[in-house]
């Protein structure tokens, strides 16, 4: 079976580590990290990617910019995208799912329930 | 990460394997299930043929009834059996929940431990402590202070949520969060909210060998927190001797360089 590749793009290598190894419990799964959204920009668009995790205070290109770019771009526009961030207020909820993220994981995350996430959006068992 | 992280991960494939073996012996029972049914549908197909020659009808009557006796007897034990197998399916389903839990707890103590002892840079360091009390903790405004050894105080030398210098220094062994300190106790307050910089809701002492070298206190939590759990504790617990063994090491590092900078001035002066 191919593997499904998911990109997870923050700034804070601790978060980055955790989320990759709640992600790694998946079978079948390749992570690759990216530490800002340009950097985060610049590999989901030169390779193919089945999920994408992605902080929003990120510097050099925050989450909500990537994810609008990710959004108005054709070849990019279908990747699923869960958002994880610290702000927990309903309004910067409203407004990552507005602008076409799938999914919004506050801080401080559970593995729990970034395994369910990722699994319901990547339809695997 | 190394292989001692997904380790940890092993004792959850292994409870997975129970549970199959669970799910086999269900499929098991289904297909003896079905074989006793085919079994009665061959008995009654006799008991009709039987019905056409009456001498043979008491024989196979008697038949009949010893062996719906041991049919009953059997599903009876079937029964007893699945009942067994189903509370011991739900033990092992608690029982996975809870290892999954711990796995969890385990994750985050590694990847808290691992990040504190990556770097030799006080500065670095300072990062990962508050990267860890953010989003490992979920702490919205906090504070980090170093002890100064000559005159006791502790000073700020990082925080989040507000800017450092609008938090105070304290001395040690006064007022809430000196005496906290000095006592060596991570203590929590009852409260998740603190707009006074000098009472906070958590204090952290960072300590080495009982000795305090500074303390991360914090004021508020993210909204979305709403309390503490017992992994918070244990972070603290990470955060009060791994954070102080960092922060003192790359502290020591960066004399040393200092110093090693110093003497490979003077060095290089005499050898021109």
């Amino acid at each position: 079976m191919e593997k499904r590749r998911i990109l997870i793009v923050e700034d804070s290598p601790t978060m980055r580590q955790l989320l990759v190894f709640a992600l790694r419990r998946l079978k079948d799964v390749e992570i690759i990290e990216a530490q800002d959204g340009m950097d985060g920009l610049r590999k989901v668009s030169s390779d193919h990617f089945d999920l994408a995790l992605i902080d929003i205070n990120m510097p050099v290109m925050d989450g909500l910019k990537l994810i609008s770019l990710i959004r108005g771009d054709d070849a990019l526009k279908e990747i699923p995208i869960v958002v994880i961030t610290t702000e927990g207020a309903k309004e910067d909820r409203e407004r990552a799912l507005s602008l076409g993220a799938n999914e919004y994981l506050t801080k401080p995350i559970q593995a729990n329930k970034v395994l369910s996430v990722a699994r319901g959006l990547l339809k695997i068992d | 990460m190394s292989d001692d992280g997904s380790n940890i991960f092993d004792r959850q494939e292994e409870f997975l394997g129970i549970f199959k073996k669970g799910a086999e012996f269900t499929r098991e029972l289904m297909i003896e299930n079905e074989r006793l049914r085919r079994k009665l549908l061959d008995v009654e197909d006799g008991q009709h043929q039987a019905a056409r020659n009456p001498d043979d009808w008491e024989k196979l009557r008697v038949e009949l009834i010893g062996t719906i006796a041991n049919l009953k007897e059997e599903n009876r034990s079937f029964r007893e059996r699945l009942t067994e197998v189903e509370e011991e399916n739900r033990k092992f389903a608690d029982r996975y929940v809870e290892i999954e839990e711990e796995n969890n707890n385990l994750a985050n103590l590694y990847v808290a431990s691992y990040q504190l002892h990556s770097t030799l840079d006080i500065d670095e360091v300072l990062k990962i402590v508050i990267e860890i009390v953010i989003n490992l903790i979920g702490a919205e405004v906090f504070a980090v202070y170093l002890l100064d050894g000559k005159n006791e105080e502790l000073r700020v030398v990082a925080a989040e949520g507000v800017p450092p210098s609008e938090i105070p220094s304290c001395q040690l062994g006064k007022g809430s969060l000196g005496k906290a300190i000095a006592a060596a106790e991570t203590t929590c307050w009852d409260t998740t909210r603190s707009d006074d910089y000098t009472e906070p809701i958590v204090c952290i002492p960072l300590q080495i060998e009982k000795r305090p070298i500074g303390a991360i206190a914090i004021f508020s939590l993210l909204q979305q927190k709403e309390g503490f759990t017992a992994l918070d504790h244990e972070l603290f617990n990470v955060l009060g001797g791994h954070a102080a063994t960092a922060l003192f090491a790359a502290r020591l590092y960066g004399q040393s360089e200092r110093k090693l900078n110093t003497i490979q001035g003077f060095l290089d002066l005499l050898t021109q």
